[in-house]
């Protein structure tokens, strides 16, 4: 089994105006394109999203088969949420057969929900594919800085999430070891059925457990003597500056999604 | 007091006791280390070495007796953060000291929590990656790096908190011999040139033999407390602690048990080498008359 192989995030380096936009900047627009696709309501709204979404990917260099590798996991929601549309949506019937009813509205609204999830999934994928996953958690922990005031251990969760980030690939090369040792004593991973199946990872599970502990135990101990003490009189190499590209970046969201709004409301 | 970086007042620690027996772990040890100095701690397992070195930066606090860094008390809670500030902790498993997924991410882990301002941080890392040799590697990511690269950058990140003293806890337990010699060399650079006090905490005595001073532990106790050669000369004493002397002393020690007069000081092979050499013109030349 190829552990190694997994990559988490999954970003894809690169020098393109998307990649060296401000991860707030990138995080703000596409919450804003998000509400902007739930405004949307006919052709024309999603005619402008789309073309705005492909102006985005064109200029971030990411390769399109990359970002509909990405869609492939839910394509089981696409058709379910499809049929459901198709045949529960009342109005105007187009087919009727049997206790089925195909209504013209529904169509339309299984056309339109199936795009708006298309669109949806490209947006995120394309934030996590030019976006590192350090400067990802960085630009959360600095979008949620208000919620401190409120006690949300902001701080923390971001470090959380980058220590998380940091032991990945450390945890895939001991799974991958502590497989090796179980093996050379016998044990059997990939035969049997699903529980047999189960029932095996036992023995690889515990022993990754109690290192996964052991580790973090020392790493506390030595965070402490790098005189870690929580988020309070931190300060960071890497202060994240706003440039006139990435508050530009964030208006135009904000005016697509006001602008989309407007036309929604005149059933566009 | 106010001359020693380090100094323990007849220290005790035992681990609170759950069930009744709580094992005493280190026993009245009074040691100072002054400033510049190159200290190696030696001893076997449960000798007490790396609890002692513990108690250096207030991981852990005595149950008896007690600890000044820098003059300061390690039971003074407030003053915890200018005591881990002077005196570095490097740890034995370098994967499990490293806390950011980018070297010098990891490297400015330290300064960021002290609240240096961003510039100097940025210089404090530069330097330090400078000078443990790690300058071409600031953006890898640290779980490609090599055993001994990562124990560098574990050094590093210590030294970018600008510190007096570094404590390694065993630092090389972990390593193959490439790594060993990396960060051992790099160690006593930094004693040489930065003036950094160093207390390498071992069980290699080829190590310890490096050092300007030589701390022997056994059962909680300081056995032994000299320049490394003086404290080897006592083979048979080392012995009947379970503890070998380094393979030069060990070989002119068998010498001197056969009846040929050699000197116990040489450390190092070539020092040994020196010796035999001389030892060899001297039964050559006396032959000849």
């Amino acid at each position: 089994m190829a552990l190694r192989d997994i990559t988490l995030g999954q970003f894809f380096p690169g020098a393109s105006p998307i990649h060296s936009l401000d991860p707030r900047a990138k995080l703000v627009a596409m919450i804003c394109y998000i509400v902007a696709l739930f405004m949307g309501q006919w052709f024309v709204t999603y005619a402008i999203l789309l073309a705005v979404l492909i102006a985005v990917v064109a200029a971030s260099t990411v390769k399109p088969k990359a970002l509909l590798r990405g869609l492939k996991p839910v394509v089981f929601i696409l058709v379910f949420t499809a049929v459901l549309n198709i045949f529960y949506t009342p109005g105007e019937p187009l087919v009727t057969f049997w206790i089925f009813t195909i209504t013209k509205e529904g169509v339309l609204h299984a056309f339109f929900m199936v795009v708006r999830i298309i669109m949806l999934i490209t947006c995120t994928f394309l934030l996590t594919y030019t976006t590192s996953p350090l400067s990802l958690t960085d630009g959360l922990e600095s979008l949620m800085g208000p919620l401190k005031k409120l006690h949300v251990p902001v701080h923390e969760l971001s470090m959380m999430m980058s220590i998380a980030l940091r032991f990945i690939p450390t945890l895939i090369e001991e799974t991958d070891k502590i497989m090796s040792a179980q093996r050379a004593r016998g044990a059997d991973f990939d035969s049997g059925n699903l529980i047999q199946k189960a029932k095996a990872l036992i023995p690889l599970l515990v022993p990754l457990f109690i290192s996964a502990f052991r580790r973090a135990d020392e790493l506390a101990t030595a965070m402490e003597c790098r005189c870690y003490h929580g988020g309070e009189g931190r300060t960071r190499m890497k202060q994240l500056h706003y440039r006139p590209g990435d508050i530009l970046f964030m208006l135009g969201a904000l005016g697509l999604a006001v602008f989309i709004g407007v036309l929604g409301h005149f059933g566009l | 007091m106010s001359q020693s970086i380090i100094q323990t007042e007849k220290l005790i620690f035992r681990y609170s006791a759950e069930e009744g027996a709580a094992p005493t772990v280190l026993d009245g040890v009074s040691l100072s280390i002054h400033p510049g100095q190159f200290v190696a701690v030696l001893g076997h397992n449960g000798s007490g070495k790396s609890t002692l070195a513990k108690h250096f930066n207030a991981i852990l606090l005595p149950s008896g007796g007690k600890v000044y860094v820098d003059g300061i008390d390690t039971c003074d809670e407030d003053r915890l953060l200018d005591i881990r500030r002077q005196v570095g902790m490097v740890f034995q498993n370098p994967d499990n000291q490293i806390v950011a997924s980018v070297v010098e991410e990891d490297v400015a882990f330290g300064p960021e929590n002290l609240g240096v301002p961003s510039q100097e941080i940025r210089e404090r890392v530069d330097a330090a990656l400078a000078a443990v040799g790690m300058t071409e590697y600031a953006r890898h990511a640290p779980h490609l790096l090599s055993g001994g690269q990562k124990q560098r950058v574990a050094i590093a990140g210590v030294l970018a908190m600008r510190p007096r003293c570094i404590v390694l806890d065993e630092p090389t337990a972990m390593l193959d011999p490439v790594g060993r010699k990396e960060v051992l060399d790099t160690v006593k650079r930094l004693n040489r040139e930065q003036g950094i006090t160093v207390v390498l905490i071992t069980h290699h005595m080829d190590e310890a033999a490096q050092a300007d001073r030589l701390v022997v532990m056994h059962d909680g106790h300081i056995v032994a407390d000299d320049k490394p050669a003086l404290v080897f000369q006592n083979v048979d004493g080392l012995r009947t602690l379970g503890l070998e002397v380094p393979e030069p002393v060990a070989l002119l020690y068998e010498l001197r048990q056969n009846g040929v007069d050699v000197p116990l000081t040489a450390l190092t092979v070539d020092e040994c080498a020196g010796v035999l050499k001389k030892l060899l013109r001297g039964v050559i030349s006396q032959e000849q008359i």
